[in-house]
């Protein structure tokens, strides 16, 4: 297969568009996801007053840790972006840098995910104290659970990027990485004005 | 290191459940042996454990839905002795616990490892054969799909060996399948059962969206596909919208019952009622996803052995529409005695009298397609005879149970229990037994026994109504569904007669088995050569049967709505090109059945609280996709050459049956044409032909 390297990049660059086949099925995927999220944003409102004598939103939530968690994945979603732009240059090595800054700071987001949950915990606010807090785990678990599989995912495609180049393979995983990506951001949105921007607000503390 | 797992799950106090473990591991023992005996594990392996073919899969499906047909049915069967032998002076001979667990099985294994894969087993079968496609969009997947449910399925017997099974209901309903009131691992086995054949089936979903939208063959537009493709669309956009919310569901029941949480507790500021209306906006699509391809089949059958195009497909297609999109709209209805308010109750009773009107449409569509046709009393059509009278009676019930004052009297009746049967068996049982005998040729290249198969008809038919008109007396009568035993006499006489009618459906499934051994053992006889026994007008009948593994030599052009047909009348069928080209297809992969089997242990290990073996699992899984996404061969091509024997044969077949000679005959789809060549619709034909 003798074909010229701009010729290649042009079957990249048609894996990775958002509404080939496979990609077409990856939206199908992502709008089961939608619901699942739905469920869980039901389940939050439905249960977001039964504090059980427990902890309120006031208590527990923390403006200034979010933020930061916020822009972070804001600023991830930027960088794959930039990746992505990058694959349509057909430049390898700036798709593995932006891919590992997503990380990075997916990574960031994550650990400091965690060590607010940690921190609740300890001061007795575990999961199991009230629907509130159940219904709160479970929300921003799951979100964080889909951001950790993003990110073994993104480890996945820099080792396959690093080791195979740009086959239309990998353009058209990387199309379907990214939606899944920004698909994160989306709900990580609906999360900060469901979950903390009304309890921070009826709490009343920033 | 073994969790919760001690030899006392070993133990069973019934002697029943000691009887039935021993024929389940003697007949699991002797199929193994059989299987060395005759060296078949290296065929098995490598034709069906590891296939990627849509075709081969579905017929997968289809075994584990036959599978438990039977178990569903045996659980059916006892609950039915149970109340015929129980009652004012009588015991019968079931413990209270064991009853549950039946009748909770019955439902789980009828509505998740029967009904859903035996028709996710026929979309297999028939859609991309339809669509003109060589295989589904995503061929892996498709095969983690039908693996996962056979490991659910796997879950579900091994609960009847270790531990037990769940006592709440198939419907798991908040707070009685939280810990506090299910300490046992029963439910926990559903929940695994449920979540892994539900994300089986949320993945068919999604790859059945994708290669209905995106791998017709050119020229079939939408409104060209044929009816059963336009259902499973339906299905599929359903199973995609409203599988998820199982998910989640089963997910927060199952964190409940493990990590202390509160979702759906009755303390700590959990809300039963959460989880029972996040199950019924899965649980009412549901029941469209099992009955609208069930109406896509019922379609086909009529058009085919009617000798007609569809009655107003338009309106098919749009009631099909409408009552998919309706079924996202109704679910209260299935709880309008827990509390809310008379407004709420009778918007959703609106809602749901509505669906009857789409659903209608659908009645008239068929009947107004048989009429004045050439109708064949072929198996496939006994069925839908069947389900048009069974079904509409069960919609009758369906609106009246939908009237929010008439459902206080009705509700937890075995009037409800008589209405469900009365949509579910003739809408979804007897439509996928359509299928089944529609298709089946298709498949194995050979027909099935006509006489056994009425015997199996008349078996199931009237067993239907003499197992079920009695629970609608019964119903009125007053009597709770899911008694254990009872102290009102006047209701013994019913439920007698209702386990005869059990016994008689009985028989109509063994005449099926009956009539699969005969029509195998007589296959010679049987045999289609033509691939087309029927007189088809879809594109699966233009292929030889079995298929071969890439379906069309040639992908073919359609020109219109039963687009074989219209081959036919304008002389295009059979057609050959100038030369046939290399077909590249998926390879066979054990990927699948890997990831199955990690599922599988997955579930049991989370039952039992072994946490670092379901640990392991995850990362196994997690290790089985990068490893395959590694893997850059995943392709085989079949040259051109070989494709071209292959059609040279099944032209020699054509020629031999004198098809080519037949076709020439076909002048007309069943209906007239214009001169300009436009199709009358059959709207002004049948209005005109009325006497009168």
């Amino acid at each position: 297969m003798a074909s010229s390297p701009s010729h290649d990049l042009n079957r990249v660059r048609a894996a990775a568009r958002a509404d080939s086949e496979v990609n077409f099925g990856f939206w199908a995927y992502l709008m089961s996801d939608v619901v699942l999220f739905s469920m869980l944003f039901l389940a939050y409102v439905n249960l977001s007053q039964r504090y059980a004598g427990g902890p309120t939103p006031g208590d527990i939530f923390s403006l200034h840790g979010v933020f930061l968690e916020t822009m972070a994945l804001l600023a991830s979603s930027l960088t794959f972006g930039l990746a992505m732009v990058s694959l349509h240059q057909g430049k390898k090595n700036h798709i593995i840098g932006w891919l590992l800054a997503t990380f990075l700071l997916g990574g960031f987001f994550l650990w400091h995910e965690v060590s607010e949950f940690v921190h609740i915990i300890h001061e007795g606010a575990s999961f199991d104290r009230s629907g509130f807090l159940s219904a709160y785990f479970g929300l921003v678990g799951t979100h964080g659970a889909h951001v950790f599989f993003g990110m073994i995912w993104l480890l996945t495609m820099v080792a396959q990027v690093a080791l195979r180049g740009l086959t239309p393979a990998i353009g058209s995983r990387l199309a379907r990485l990214s939606l899944f990506w920004h698909f994160l951001d989306l709900v990580w949105i609906c999360v900060f004005s469901t979950v903390y921007l009304p309890g921070l607000i009826q709490g009343g503390s920033a | 290191m073994f969790g919760k797992l001690t030899l006392d799950a070993f133990h069973h106090s019934s002697m029943i459940i000691v009887f039935a473990n021993a024929i389940m591991i003697g007949t699991g023992l002797a199929v193994v042996a059989a299987l060395t005996y005759y060296r078949k594990w290296g065929y098995l392996y490598r034709e069906w454990f590891t296939t990627v073919d849509h075709k081969k899969i579905g017929v997968i499906y289809i075994v584990i839905a036959l599978i438990f047909l039977l178990r569903g049915f045996i659980d059916a069967s006892m609950v039915r002795a149970q109340q015929a032998t129980a009652g004012p002076g009588m015991d019968g001979y079931l413990e209270a616990g064991h009853f549950a667990e039946l009748f909770t099985g019955h439902g789980t294994m009828m509505i998740f490892f029967m009904a859903m894969p035996f028709l996710v087993g026929l979309m297999n079968i028939a859609i991309p054969l339809q669509i003109g496609a060589r295989d589904v969009s995503f061929p892996l997947l498709n095969a983690v799909s039908v693996w996962l449910t056979a490991a659910a399925g796997a879950l579900v017997m091994i609960s009847l060996l270790v531990g037990s099974f769940s006592e709440a209901g198939w419907s798991g309903y908040t707070p009685f399948s939280g810990l506090a009131h299910s300490p046992g691992p029963g439910v926990d086995y559903w929940i695994w059962a449920l979540q892994i054949s539900g994300i089986s089936t949320t993945l068919t979903g999604v790859n059945f969206v994708t290669t209905i939208l995106k791998k017709r063959a050119p020229g079939m537009t939408l409104m060209r596909m044929p009816m059963f493709t336009w259902t499973v669309l339906c299905t599929s956009i359903l199973i995609v919208v409203s599988f998820p919310a199982l998910t989640a569901a089963l997910a927060l029941l199952a964190l409940d019952r493990s990590a202390g949480t509160h979702f759906f507790t009755s303390i700590m500021g959990g809300d039963q009622m959460l989880y029972i209306n996040m199950f019924w906006l899965w649980g009412h699509p549901e029941v469209y996803i099992l009955v609208l391809p069930a109406f896509g089949i019922f379609s086909e059958v009529v058009t085919t052995y009617c000798n007609k195009r569809l009655f107003g497909y338009t309106s098919m297609v749009w009631a099909t529409m409408a009552i998919a999109f309706l079924s996202f709209g109704v679910w209260v209805h299935h709880f309008y005695t827990m509390g809310q308010d008379p407004l709420r109750n009778s918007i959703f009773g609106i809602a749901t009298m509505i669906i009857a009107i789409p659903t209608g449409v659908k009645i008239y569509d068929w009947i107004w397609t048989m009429f004045r046709g050439r109708i064949e009393y072929k198996l496939p059509m006994l069925w839908t005879l069947g389900f048009l009278i069974t079904f509409v009676m069960g919609g009758m019930s369906g609106v009246l149970l939908a009237i929010p004052g008439a459902d206080y009297k009705m509700h937890n009746s075995l009037f409800l229990v008589a209405h469900f049967h009365n949509v579910l068996i003739p809408g979804t049982m007897f439509g996928l037994l359509a299928g089944f005998y529609y298709w089946f040729p298709k498949v194995f290249g050979f027909r099935l026994d006509e006489k056994w198969g009425r015997h199996s008809f008349w078996g199931w038919l009237v067993g239907f109504y003499v197992a079920f008109v009695p629970l609608y007396m019964l119903g009125i009568m007053g009597m709770p569904r899911r008694m254990v035993t009872y102290d009102n006499p006047a209701w013994h006489f019913w439920l007698v007669i209702a386990a005869i009618g059990a016994m008689i459906v009985a028989y109509g499934i063994f005449a099926m088995f009956m009539q699969i051994y005969v029509s195998w053992r007589d296959r010679e006889k049987n045999a289609d050569l033509t691939g087309d026994p029927w007189g088809g007008r879809t594109l699966e009948w233009s292929i030889p049967s079995p298929p071969p593994e890439y379906n069309f030599a040639v992908v073919p052009e359609v020109r219109d709505r039963d687009a074989f047909m219209e081959m036919k009348v304008s002389n295009r069928a059979y057609e050959r090109p100038a030369a046939y080209e290399d077909i590249h297809m998926p390879k066979s992969t054990p990927m699948p059945i890997v990831v199955a089997a990690l599922s599988f242990v997955f579930g049991f290990a989370y039952v039992w609280h072994i946490w670092w073996l379901a640990g392991l699992c995850v990362l196994g899984t997690v290790a089985a996709v990068i490893v395959r996404s590694f893997n850059e061969e995943t392709e085989f091509v079949i040259p051109a050459a070989e494709v071209e024997a292959d059609e040279d044969a099944f032209h020699r077949r054509l020629k031999d049956a004198d098809v080519f000679e037949r076709i020439k005959d076909i002048e007309e789809y069943g209906d007239e044409r214009t001169p300009n060549g436009q199709f009358v619709e059959p709207t002004t034909r049948a209005t005109s032909g009325l006497p009168g």
